[in-house]
């Protein structure tokens, strides 16, 4: 551990510096892998830009997860429902109103996309409060699995064909059944380039991209310029994050996190801090799935399975729970290698060895190895079924990590709730002891030593 | 006893538990509801009936994959959420045995195996049931309860062993990455697509007041196993020392170290009883419902935990009255709801159970 700190120590710029360059390096491998695969400078932009928008979406999400989790302690196992319903009430709010004979089968209520994200974050935020308002008096295990139901039942409802249209203030809206709703309005992008007005500076913008990607540029640059702006939402969600760790607020809920009772029996009505705090890490989500989803122009209700949410738990352990920079690291890693990297590994395959035709069930993988000991049909399978193993080599990650690195990536680094410093300075770290004994004095040697031999 | 004095304890529980009251008198006004339906005709008693049968169905197979659910919750102290999937393992490991005994010779062994993968071999086709081919069927229950056992032995040596000490929300994290693997590792070797499974089984038709219900063979084939199953547990807990040591267990971990009692050895007894419940719990499942898919267990997964959570973790009598009440709540709220929202009405009642009576309803009777 000390080793890995002395490390992210020598790093100009510190956590920041550490992001950068997890990124930097996550980029030139993708870029090396698209030389191999001989795209063209369309192709890397377009994988640049994929690969962007997932580590943007899975750093805000799993920074919004480190609030619950990581600040208060609450283990919440529904994050996609919370996603689910920002994005929904999204698109009943801001999709244009019902014309008969139109493309859409149901309309919305045609309010402008902020609005629309507004009400998206506070709906939300106030189911947040409905879920947590029971749950949060029982034990963690029991607010996981409230959770999870509680998602499953807004998956359920989404799906329903009763909810799939209904009246709303005189305008026929809905959820669309199973067959999903199409977001026919303009993408978070346009929208907030029209907004400022600077939407013709921007199409003046993509002609001259025109130098770079000849045909049609608008794709490639849309796709690059709003991976840039989901990593200015990381941006922006980091800085609410350490803001609200570090004010009085954020201190609460670290003692709430260390031990509620002691934190009660200091005055301080716990469970009003964890609500609100639940309800600010809900409307995150919300906005984290607006922002993942409403750019897709559509969106159905199975998109919305559980799995999702332990994508994202993935990511967060990873990083290691309880530090904001972990969330966003654990993020980007998970985004590169356990999300887009296999995929990306599928379409290395298939560009190197082109028209290779891979058994269509495990039955003809598995027999030729068995009667020939021929590895080739099995092989192919496991290429073209990367996007279930992918999900195999995630939960062997997750088990992996439990074991061995419950910490995460980068170590211990679980923010106390003091105001003051409680790590020895830096100068004592270099002969070996680790960082996160808690010293209670001002600071002598000997009183040091003491508190490391009671560890 | 005055009519004062009715009052004033009436208005005392109202103060002190608005949403006991709150329930009753939901349950009220949906039971006036039934009754009116019933009296108009717009329900029929044999619709009725019908929804009870199914539910109490689903309720066992609930009931019997709950209670080993709630034996670890309590004894190894975390939420198994890979338990879903040693639903499925099991399934599958029976289903494949029962192929290959009831189409040795009519089909390619390879897609017997593979229980149909892709549609190489229907379970209808073979002619599949209780009573058309009933050694293979008992074949299957054997095997399907000796491989969740051998699975989940194995899972408890190689992953949660090393981390037994630790905090039940580790040992959570863990077993969903367990889940995963697991789940998905099925889909790689048996493919996604959902396979009928079973013939048409012989049913019997019940008269039941104004209207007919039935009852199959694999209907009863259930109700038989799963009822001798409980029962076999009951006597086990009860009667024998392993029972006794696993009570314990349950009961008070320190004590029971005192007293001599092997923990490892109760850990895994628990594993071999609650493993070997699940495995025919999914067994029967699929030979109820006739069909097959890799996301059966996990599906179930979360009525199980309502049902466990609702019975008091750690009590298995607690396990099969909650598998019983949410499958009867998830068959019988049709009669009020639309049909998509039932399994939700059963996570509406584990939570409106957790808010009333957050320790279950038998909750301090811990049982193993």
């Amino acid at each position: 551990m000390s080793v890995r700190d002395d490390f992210t120590a020598r790093i100009p710029g510190g956590d920041a510096g550490l992001i950068v360059l997890v990124l930097l390096g996550t980029y030139l491998a993708y870029v090396l892998a698209g030389f191999v695969l001989g795209y063209t400078l369309r192709g890397q932009l377009n994988s640049i830009a994929t690969l962007t928008f997932y580590i943007g979406v899975f750093a805000m999400l799993s920074l919004a997860l480190n609030l619950h989790w990581g600040y208060t302690g609450l283990f919440n196992i529904g994050i996609v429902g919370f996603m689910a319903v920002g994005v929904y009430v999204t698109a009943i709010v801001t999709k244009p109103t019902y014309v008969a004979g139109g493309a859409a089968q149901v309309g919305g209520l045609g309010l402008p996309l902020w609005v629309g994200i507004l009400a998206g974050m506070t709906a939300a935020a106030l189911l947040g409060l409905v879920v947590a308002l029971p749950a949060l008096r029982l034990r963690a295990d029991y607010l996981a699995i409230v959770t999870i139901a509680m998602s499953e039942i807004v998956r359920f409802s989404f799906l329903s064909g009763e909810l799939q249209q209904f009246q709303l203030f005189g305008n026929r809206v809905g959820f669309g059944g199973g067959s999903g709703l199409i977001l026919d309005f303009a993408p978070p992008l346009e929208a907030l380039l029209r907004g400022v007005g600077l939407w013709n500076g921007y199409l003046g913008f993509v002609d001259a991209f025109q130098v770079l990607v000849p045909r049609n540029p608008k794709p490639v640059v849309d796709g690059l310029v709003y991976g840039l702006l989901l990593l200015g939402f990381v941006a922006g969600f980091y800085w609410l994050l350490k803001r609200t760790g570090e004010s009085p607020f954020g201190r609460v809920l670290k003692a709430i996190r260390e031990d509620e009772d002691v934190a009660n029996a200091l005055g301080k009505n716990t469970d009003r801090f964890k609500i609100k705090s639940f309800m600010l890490g809900c409307a995150l989500m919300g906005l984290a799935g607006i922002l993942w989803l409403v750019p897709q122009g559509a969106v159905t209700p199975n998109f919305f399975r559980p799995r999702v949410t332990f994508f994202i738990w993935i990511a967060l352990i990873i990083g290691g729970a309880g530090s904001n920079t972990g969330s966003v690291l654990g993020g980007a890693v998970f985004a590169a290698v356990l999300y887009q990297g296999p995929r990306y590994f599928q379409n290395l395959v298939s560009a190197v060895f082109p028209n290779l035709d891979s058994p269509s069930g495990f039955g003809q993988a598995i027999s030729p190895l068995i009667s020939q000991f021929d590895p080739v049909p099995f092989l192919l399978y496991t290429v073209d079924s990367i996007r279930q193993l992918q999900l195999v080599v995630m939960g062997l990650v997750l088990i992996w990590l439990m074991h061995n690195r419950p910490e995460g990536m980068l170590g211990y680094r679980k923010e106390t709730a003091s105001v003051i410093p409680l790590s020895r300075p830096k100068s004592m770290t270099a002969d070996g002891g680790s960082d996160d004994s808690v010293r209670t004095d001002g600071g002598v040697d000997a009183a040091a030593q003491g508190g490391e031999t009671d560890e | 006893m005055g009519i004062a004095e009715t009052y004033s304890r009436g208005r005392q529980l109202a103060i002190e538990r608005p949403f006991a009251l709150v329930l009753a008198v939901i349950v009220v006004v949906l039971f006036g509801d039934l009754l009116r339906g019933l009296a108009t005709g717009q329900t029929q008693f044999a619709d009725i009936g019908t929804l009870v049968w199914d539910g109490l169905m689903r309720g066992l197979v609930i009931g019997l994959a709950g209670i080993g659910l709630s034996m670890t919750y309590s004894i190894l102290n975390f939420a198994n959420f890979s338990h879903g999937d040693y639903i499925t393992a099991g399934a599958f490991s029976g289903w494949a045995t029962t192929y290959l005994i009831a189409g040795l010779g009519r089909a390619d062994i390879g897609a017997l195996l593979l229980v149909g993968a892709g549609g190489s071999v229907y379970g209808g086709t073979l002619g599949i049931g209780m009573l058309s081919t009933p050694l293979a069927v008992v074949a299957g229950i054997v095997v399907s309860g000796g491989f969740a056992i051998a699975l989940s032995l194995a899972v408890d040596r190689t992953i949660f062993k090393p981390i037994r000490n630790e905090d039940g929300i580790t040992l959570l994290i863990t077993s969903i990455g367990v889940a995963f693997a697991l789940r998905y590792l099925m889909q790689f070797v048996f493919g996604s697509d959902v396979r009928g499974t079973t013939a048409q089984p012989p049913s019997v038709s019940l008269y039941f007041i104004d209207g007919t219900v039935f009852i199959n063979a694999h209907d009863i084939t259930l109700l038989v196993v799963a009822s001798a199953l409980m029962l076999g547990v009951h006597v086990l807990l009860q009667r024998t020392k392993l029972g006794k040591a696993m009570r314990a267990m349950a009961d008070n971990k320190d004590l029971a170290l005192i007293t001599g009692i092997s923990t490892e050895r109760v850990v895994r007894a628990t594993w071999i009883i609650g493993g070997g419940l699940t495995g025919v719990a999914g067994y029967m499942f699929i030979l109820w419902k006739g069909t097959l898919g890799f996301n059966d267990g996990w599906l179930l997964l979360l009525l199980i935990f309502a049902a466990v959570i609702l019975g008091g973790i750690g009590s298995i009598y607690g396990a099969i009255a909650g598998g019983l009440v949410i499958g009867l709540t998830a068959s019988m709220s049709v009669l009020w709801i639309p049909s998509a929202f039932s399994r939700a009405a059963a996570f509406v009642v584990m939570i409106v159970i957790l808010l009333v009576k957050p320790s279950g309803l038998f909750s301090g009777r811990a049982t193993a």
